[in-house]
């Protein structure tokens, strides 16, 4: 009888502490401090926390020992080096499609890396800030080359697979309700399951972003076997972003951003940088904080870009590094260059 | 316990203290109160948080459409069709997986526990071992496990497995037989339950004649036959079936199609839950005492109608309440099958919820959708509860 | 179905030393013709099967995606400068494990029988020659080694000191705390962000802080079905039936998404409290019903003898009743653990890492693209190695508690 009561005794004891425990683990967490700006909380926690996919090679990747990779992550570490001269003082979230908002919204995370499409009602109604774009995409659809699909329209009757909660299963809807398609949508809850599906041939084709396609593609046991389509079904700018109503915050993350494609257009890079130190040239020397006050008027330190390209690199950079010709994907740079380029990239000038 | 006998003395506080009553009552009104507290609370952060979103609570946004489309589906649906009609057909979808999962459960489960008791030592270890396996390892894995590792193995349409040439399979699913329109289908299942009861009737009917006369009963078995005959006629000759057909360079038109994430979802449901029946049924024959066995076995009755009119009457008694809870738990298992894609009622709603931002409206209706179908197998399974029931005489 | 049944009420395994081999097969196997059949069925679909499994496992089967991410499995992306926390969490685990065995098998002749040595022996040379845990052998051998020692070390104490049982109770208590504070930091640990654990650390903390939780929370809903008090017993059905009526995955979505709704703004619990928060609540509503299934069986006797004796209704409960009720619904509560176990394979759905969400995500990895059938199988014997000792151990608990009335 004794040891029952004991037990009793223990469960009620732990029901207890477990509430205390709650608290602990929430004080761990970001919380939302009332008014303050994002800035702040982060500064003073010493460690910025970015929400990734962590599912998409090329943009944001685990591989066996646990770390991150990609260009999303880089963005993420690029803002940690600008805020802290230390690219690895970021922890990383994996969040999925349905639920990266509500996170970031709610203040688990400082702002997400997440191949998040800018869009007008995401903007506003569902609150949140959009730094520039980091990567101009489009919705593309892959087909296995001897499936003999060449456009849309052949895909009556077949299956497509696709991941839940994004913008592509609504652009695939309409664009087929458009052509008049009656298709097969095979919805998954995350995009591992939809391409692991497609390989198998549960579907004929998989829709996504192409860059994630070309991406994913590359993972495939046998890429050349599959192709992607000529149709883009919509525009993807796909970019970091932060929570409205933090201008502070928001400025940050924007002009890390814009930083990175600035000091391309610069030419300064992770290897070079150190010889620009001390440049006769104003803007190159007002961008590294040898000038001018661009840093410190934002809260942060006057060297912030210099930091950034020192630990991180400049957008190309990062590109080659992640996507391009120094990765296993080997992806043109295309609407992504510099507008000196034929890019779409363009950052308004730092002064 | 407080002695009523001084009823003299004055109510004080004291003896208020004293008097379990007033613990009693006072006990109720603090829990009363703080629940109501609580839940005030939580109703008014709600309020707070969805203001401050800007989505007020209601139910209006069902009417918009959906703007998704809907892999497969019971009833007609159009992407540009609302909220309330994506819900529907994702009800429509976790129904068909649900009773085609409660029948096959039933079947393959009390099989296996059956098969326990089997004299043959290979049939005896098989169904313990199959037990001990399954409900040791999670629904969840072993729902990829079907889907990933086992149907995508199935070939490709282009060199698909043929039974015979009326079942079809690829890793598409499987395509079998089906009448040829939805009415015909209901048509069917209608005779056939209107048959199995009957037919059970028919069978009450003669064990009484039996017991009665030991002989007698003959017509109504012979009534019994004739209904098979006649059901199985109206099956096979009166629904006009769709035979599935095979298309030149793979692929198959016509019969049913059951999507390879239906089939992966049934196999996972009906194989997990049947280990869960298995043991039911095994724990409710043990329970039969054995002088039952025994005093059948002594009135010279075979080893089969031992167990079919003695025993297992009895266990039925015993197995029916936790089959009732089985059989809930099945249909709330169901919601799993979204994992693979399978677009059933949580599935649908998830996707509603992602779109319209209003997580509280789309989990009402989860929650009242599953409640109402645990209710319904509730009530069925009373009834077949108080069927079986000990007759006091 | 029916027709492969025989009289023969409890067919068990075989009485074997009597019989010889070939008697043994014509009874068991090859009693008569339809038995004969069956056997050759099962041996031939058997023989195939088991044929075509081992072909594939030796020949087929990659399974170097299994030793190659068991860091990701066990503690996902746990930092590994700090793997020695979960190791000497490990340790603390061990020796507890050793000491309870000890005590519990204290009045055995031989702690040590030939099938324990034998198991352990076992064991031991599974670490050493089993590639995933080759690398971690010279760990996990001194680990076993703790055990065994722990063991020995236990069943001295348990026969000297009588308070060892509640003793080593209080240990595990104490050990949950710990073993937050090694996982989790602080107090001049680096602190590790929830975010960042994950695999089997993570199944076996939420599983084991979930039962912790809907163990009281099940015990006081269950007395609250079965009070007299009409409110109390309206609210506790209302919440048992309620719960009880919507699937898991419906309530850790709620709980992902609509605990911070309910909360006052800004108010968010971290995700991995969530999760335990929504399991506890779930878990809860079934232990209800099993303990009230318990508490039904405690004849009323008990109750009116102790209020006889003059003990009010908490004591009564607490003291005379309670107890009792458990005991006979042990079996129920541990499969309700079990199940709870198991549940939490649905944090994968919510975002969570924990054993099949890591799973899955190195299933993502190019490099082991496709090899479902390696890793599921592996997944599930890791599953089923815990449950199927949960259920053992709560056997030989309902044993143990049988033979001491």
């Amino acid at each position: 009888m004794k040891k029952w009561g004991f037990l009793g005794l223990a469960a009620a004891l732990t029901l207890a502490a477990c509430g205390g425990s709650t608290d602990t683990a929430s004080d761990g967490g970001p919380g939302t401090s009332g008014g303050a700006s994002r800035l702040q909380t982060v500064l003073s926690r010493g460690q910025l926390i970015c929400g990734v996919d962590g599912g998409i090679p090329g943009f944001s990747f685990v591989d066996e020992s646990g770390a991150y990779s990609g260009l999303d992550v880089e963005v993420c570490r690029a803002v940690a080096a600008a805020l802290f001269d230390d690219p690895n003082a970021v922890e990383f979230r994996r969040l999925d499609s349905t639920e990266r908002f509500t996170a970031l919204s709610g203040g688990e995370v400082d702002m997400l890396s997440r191949n998040t499409t800018w869009t007008i009602s995401r903007d506003t109604s569902v609150g949140m800030e959009f730094a520039p774009t980091t990567f101009y995409d489009g919705q593309g659809m892959m087909v296995r080359v001897d499936s003999g699909i060449t456009d849309l329209e052949d895909f009556a009757g077949r299956a497509v697979c696709v991941e839940t909660g994004t913008t592509t299963e609504l652009n695939l809807t309409d664009q087929m309700r458009r052509l008049g398609v009656e298709f097969e949508p095979v919805v998954f809850q995350d995009a591992d399951a939809a391409y692991a599906a497609y390989d198998e041939g549960r579907c004929e084709g998989i829709t996504s972003d192409k860059s994630q396609l070309i991406a994913r593609r590359s993972t495939l046991p046998n890429p050349d076997e599959h192709t992607l389509l000529e149709v883009t079904m919509s525009k993807e700018p796909l970019g970091p972003l932060t929570v409205n109503n933090d201008s502070a915050w928001f400025d940050v993350v924007k002009w890390v951003t814009f930083g990175l494609i600035q000091a391309e257009e610069f030419g300064i890079t992770s290897e070079n940088v150190e010889e620009f130190l001390g440049s006769d040239d104003p803007n190159i020397a007002r961008f590294l904080g040898e000038e001018g006050t661009l840093g410190t008027d934002m809260g942060l330190p006057n060297d912030f870009m210099y930091r950034v390209v020192t630990h991180v690199g400049n957008y190309g950079e990062i590109y080659e590094r992640n996507l391009g010709s120094e990765s296993e994907f080997n992806l043109e740079r295309g609407l992504n260059d510099l507008w000196t380029n034929g890019g779409l990239l363009y950052a308004p000038p730092f002064r | 316990m407080v002695s009523h006998s001084d009823d003299t003395q004055k109510l004080s506080l004291k003896r208020v203290l004293r008097d379990e009553r007033f613990w009693k009552i006072a006990f109720q009104v603090i829990t009363a109160l703080v629940v109501l507290l609580l839940i005030a609370f939580f109703i008014g952060n709600l309020n707070a948080n969805l203001t401050r979103r800007g989505t007020a609570f209601g139910f209006n946004f069902m009417r918009n459409p959906a703007g998704f489309s809907i892999g497969e589906s019971a009833i007609r649906y159009l992407p540009n069709d609302p909220y309330w009609k994506a819900l529907l057909v994702g009800f429509s979808n976790t129904f068909t997986l649900v009773v085609a999962g409660i029948a096959l459960t039933t079947v393959v489960g009390v099989a296996a526990g059956v098969a326990s008791f089997s004299q043959n030592w290979l049939l005896y270890k098989l169904s313990r071992v199959y037990v001990g396996l399954v409900r040791n390892v999670p629904l969840l894995l072993q729902l990829f496990f079907w889907y990933f590792a086992v149907y995508s193995n199935l070939p490709r349409p282009e060199n698909q497995i043929s039974f015979v040439g009326i079942v079809y399979l690829n890793n598409r699913g499987v395509y079998i037989p089906w009448p040829a329109t939805a009415q015909l289908a209901l048509f069917g299942v209608g005779v056939v339950i209107v048959g199995a009861i009957a037919a059970f009737f028919l069978w009450q009917w003669h064990l009484k004649i039996r017991v009665a006369t030991a002989t007698g009963g003959k017509p109504q078995l012979y009534g019994l036959i004739g209904l098979g005959v006649l059901v199985a006629a109206i099956v096979v000759f009166g629904l006009n079936w769709r035979i599935p057909e095979e298309v030149e360079g793979g692929g198959v038109v016509g019969g049913l199609r059951l999507s390879r994430e239906y089939v992966a979802s049934l196999s996972a449901l009906v194989f997990y839950t049947s280990a869960f029946v298995a043991e039911i049924v095994r724990a409710g024959i043990q329970s039969v005492s054995k002088g039952q066995w025994e005093a059948a076995r002594s009135l010279g009755l075979p080893a089969p109608s031992v167990m079919r009119l003695v025993v297992f009457p009895q266990a039925m008694r015993v197995i029916i309440p936790p089959l009732n809870s089985e059989y809930m738990n099945l249909t709330k298992n169901s919601s799993l099958a979204f994992a693979v894609a399978f677009p059933e009622i949580y599935s649908i709603a998830n996707t509603t919820f992602n779109q319209t931002g209003r997580p509280v409206e789309v989990f009402l209706v989860l929650m009242a959708t599953y409640l109402v179908m645990c209710l319904i197998i509730t009530l069925v399974m009373n009834q077949l509860n108080r069927a079986v029931q000990f007759k006091e005489r | 179905m029916t027709t492969t049944t025989s009289g023969s009420f409890s067919a068990g395994p075989p009485a074997g030393a009597k019989i010889g081999p070939i008697a043994w097969a014509r009874k068991h196997l090859f009693s008569d013709w339809f038995n004969s059949l069956l056997t050759l069925i099962i041996v031939s679909v058997l023989g195939f099967a088991g044929f075509r499994l081992i072909t594939w496992a030796f020949i087929q089967a990659q399974w170097l995606l299994i030793p190659n991410n068991i860091g990701l499995l066990m503690s996902g992306t746990y930092p590994s400068n700090q793997y020695w926390r979960i190791w000497t969490l490990l340790g603390v685990v061990c020796t507890l494990a050793g000491l309870s065995w000890g005590i519990i098998a204290r009045n055995l002749s031989r702690l040590f029988s030939p099938w324990v040595l034998g198991g352990i022996a076992v064991v031991s040379a599974f670490f050493v020659v089993f590639p995933a845990t080759r690398p971690s052998s010279m760990i996990l051998l001194p680990m076993v080694a703790i055990v065994a020692v722990m063991a020995w070390v236990g069943r001295l104490v348990g026969r000297k000191l009588a308070i060892a049982g509640q003793l080593i109770s209080l240990l595990w208590f104490v050990s949950y705390f710990v073993a937050l504070w090694l996982i989790g930091g602080g107090l001049g640990l680096r602190t590790i962000s929830t975010n960042d654990w994950g695999g089997l650390v993570l199944t076996l903390f939420t599983a084991i802080s979930g039962i912790a939780l809907s163990f009281p929370l099940g015990m006081i809903l269950a007395l609250g079905r079965r009070s007299e008090l009409p409110v109390v017993r309206w609210l506790a059905t209302a919440y048992i039936e309620l719960v009880r009526g919507v699937p898991l995955v419906a309530l850790l979505f709620m709980g992902q998404v609509m605990i911070p709704l309910f909360l006052p703004e800004g108010a968010r619990p971290d995700r991995v409290v969530r999760a335990i928060i929504a399991l506890s609540l779930f878990s809860a509503a079934y232990l209800a019903e099993n303990v009230r299934a318990g508490l039904q069986a405690v004849p009323r006797g008990q109750q009116e003898a102790a209020a006889s004796l003059g003990l009010n209704t908490p004591l009564t409960l607490t003291l005379i009743v309670l107890p009792q009720a458990l005991k006979i619904a042990i079996p129920a509560i541990v499969g309700q653990f079990i199940s709870l176990f198991q549940d939490t394979t649905l944090l994968a759905i919510v975002g969570l890492a924990e054993l099949l969400g890591m799973g899955r995500s190195v299933l993502a990895n190019p490099a082991y693209l496709g090899r479902y059938a390696e890793m599921y199988l592996f997944l599930g014997i890791i599953y089923w190695v815990f449950c199927y000792a949960m259920s053992l151990g709560s056997r030989k608990l309902e044993q143990k508690l049988n033979t001491t009335h």
